[in-house]
């Protein structure tokens, strides 16, 4: 299946769910709202026509600085996926406000997505509602803040810590 | 202490007190036994972390914790113009230097929407090939090592040493390249690049030949590495392990197949596959898929337009670098523009009539040649205007994915422009991170003797995981 057509399947499926698309430099992507997320994964995954088998990466982007996205959400949540039966891709991206940031957890979809998530989780401060484990994957356990924030100053230093007791 | 010593088990006789505090087991009397494997052990190459709970030499937990050389690479690439990133990108995996540099430069390229000359595509992919052998040479190396097989070691060391000199060659470093830029290379081949291609490649047939006989029938290797590590298809995917891991289960997934980007669909190579998934034949593909490097760069090579690289002045005034400035200092500009100029030897390959031939004719983009930022004042005001902050490479606002094949797997690169010399948000995909977050379901219920051989054939690398 090409671009254009998974992206109008899923328009077709998900109604006014499916917020904007495009395909900047070919990248064929669909903006989803949070609440039909799991729902829009989980047909990617397992449409005959679709499978996404592969959750290639997971990532977020923080948009405080952006221009032209003041009053837009803080957050988008980014998966791109990847279809090893029919060699093809798609970029899903969920957004999400600073005070509510949480996203339903991608884990019994791919297993991979345990790590991305911990790794957004650690690096952004974004929840993945029912993910069974989120810790921080990166950073250790007493760093305060979320490092990839626009808001956390690059030149930042936090206190060194000993060892356990 | 009588009493004691009859209650305590032998592990505990050996490793002192307080090391059991694991939690009972089926067998009656006996409790499990929690051990850490890392951060910092001899037999780990590289610094993580398996904290594994033992049922005598049965591994039945394993928690891999990572981060130990987080270093920030993606908040740094924010902070500065889109080619400073390029030193930090070496520093990737950094057995596989050339890769990364090329795949972030691609991202950048894709998001301006230009595309490099078709010698520059050549290159990248010679130079790609090339890492590639240098990072299977290594991680097949250093898992034979610590099975013990130190031999197969030193002479893949020794083959890596001459595809090495080939790199040094081409790019004046062995390790810390900084070969790539966006919108080109920083410099043309060397002239004697097929000779050393085709030296180093002799060589490395020889050692891999040697190998062979060494390593893919013995008996003791075949033992350890054969149904030991692995990892059924779907979960392989699942778990979104690309690369010779994933080729290993029998998925001839390939970027440079699936999706191939330079010039890779010109070349004639084969997709090496596995079939157990098994320790033993992700080696055996990553064998194989040497060889197939070396035949795409012995094409790429044979192919490259622009025939040797050699560019003839005979016959014209060579002006020294340091003559040259003083020239323009007095204004004696007349005619420097267009003076063929010997430039110092750490500039070598990036002699104007290189420099078209390798880079995107887009001044937007490449720092142009330094006969024409030192000869000219239209080349000075364009060498300032991409140098000065807030000018330089600025693509339009946007987005892009674009996904290479590095040594481990896909490797991908996301970014995201605010239309400004700086890239807002860098996304390194890290080929390694799947399979390490997968790890501990290939070693739980195996031995804790297979750690270190599972641990080899994943060839994590972390300074590409840990970014």
């Amino acid at each position: 299946m090409d671009g254009p057509a998974i992206v109008a399947r899923l328009t077709e499926r998900f109604g006014p769910a499916v917020r904007e698309t495009h395909a900047h430099r070919g990248d064929h992507t669909v903006v989803v709202d949070r609440a039909a997320l799991a729902d829009l994964l989980r047909l990617c995954r397992d449409d005959p026509a679709l499978r996404f088998d592969l959750l290639m990466d997971l990532t977020a982007v923080d948009y405080l600085k952006y221009p032209g996205r003041e009053d837009a959400p803080r957050f988008e949540v980014v998966y791109h996926l990847y279809s090893v039966p029919e060699n093809h891709r798609l970029r899903v991206k969920v957004r999400v406000d600073e005070d509510d940031a949480v996203v339903p957890t991608a884990v019994p979809l791919w297993p991979i997505a345990n790590w991305f998530e911990r790794e957004v989780w650690d690096m952004f401060g974004i929840r993945f509602d029912g993910h069974p484990d989120l810790r921080r994957l990166l950073m250790y356990e007493e760093f305060v803040g979320h490092p990839l924030r626009k808001d956390y100053p690059v030149s930042k230093r936090q206190p060194l810590i000993g060892p356990r007791t | 202490m009588a009493d004691a010593s009859t209650t305590r088990r032998t592990q505990e006789f050996f490793l002192g007190e307080g090391t059991a505090p694991g939690t009972a087991s089926g067998t009656e009397g006996t409790e499990n036994l929690l051990v850490n494997v890392g951060p910092s052990h001899p037999a780990m190459h590289g610094i993580v972390r398996i904290l594994t709970e033992l049922d005598g030499e049965r591994v039945v937990r394993a928690d891999v914790e990572i981060g130990y050389l987080h270093r920030a690479f993606e908040k740094e690439c924010e902070i500065g113009p889109y080619n400073n990133a390029m030193p930090y990108t070496d520093r990737l995996n950094y057995v596989s230097p050339l890769i990364n540099n090329f795949g972030y430069a691609a991202c950048i390229e894709k998001l301006l929407g230009i595309e490099v000359t078709e010698r520059c595509q050549y290159i990248r992919v010679i130079m790609s090939e090339i890492s590639r052998i240098c990072d299977h040479l290594t991680c097949i190396g250093a898992s034979a090592m610590e099975l013990g097989a130190f031999t197969a070691f030193l002479y893949m060391v020794k083959a890596r040493e001459f595809l090495w000199e080939a790199i040094e060659q081409v790019t004046g470093a062995r390790l810390t390249i900084s070969y790539g830029r966006v919108g080109g290379v920083k410099a043309d081949l060397s002239p004697e690049i097929e000779a050393a291609v085709r030296m180093a490649f002799k060589e490395t047939r020889e050692v891999l030949a040697e190998v062979h006989k060494l390593l893919t029938g013995n008996r003791i290797f075949m033992d350890r590495m054969q149904g030991v590590g692995a990892l059924s298809r779907e979960e392989t995917i699942g778990w979104a392990i690309t690369g010779p891991m994933l080729r290993a289960c029998g998925v001839p997934y390939d970027v440079r197949r699936a999706t191939p980007y330079w010039v890779y669909d010109r070349m004639d190579f084969e997709i090496p596959v596995g079939e157990a998934g098994d320790n033993y034949d992700r080696y055996l593909v990553r064998m194989a898929e040497m060889e197939q490097s070396m035949r795409i760069v012995e094409q790429a090579v044979a192919a490259i337009p622009g025939g040797a690289v050699n560019v003839d002045f005979e016959g014209r005034p060579l002006v020294a670098p340091a003559e040259f400035v003083d020239r323009g200092k007095l204004g004696k500009t007349g005619g420097l523009l267009l003076t063929p100029l010997r430039l110092s030897p750490n500039l070598a390959g990036q002699e104007r009539p290189l420099h078209d031939r390798v880079n995107v004719p887009d001044r937007r983009t490449v720092l142009p040649p330094k006969e024409t930022t030192y000869g000219s004042i239209e080349g000075l005001m364009n060498h300032f205007m991409l140098i000065m902050e807030g000018f330089g490479i600025r693509p339009p606002r946007g987005e892009a994915y674009f996904p290479v094949e590095g040594a481990n797997g896909e490797l991908g690169f996301y970014v995201v422009s605010d239309g400004t010399d700086r890239p807002y948000r860098v996304r390194c995909r890290p080929p390694c991170l799947p399979p390490v977050a997968a790890l501990h379901r290939m070693i739980e219920g195996g031995m804790v003797a297979d750690i270190v051989p599972t641990f080899g054939s994943v060839n994590m690398i972390g300074g590409e995981m840990d970014r």
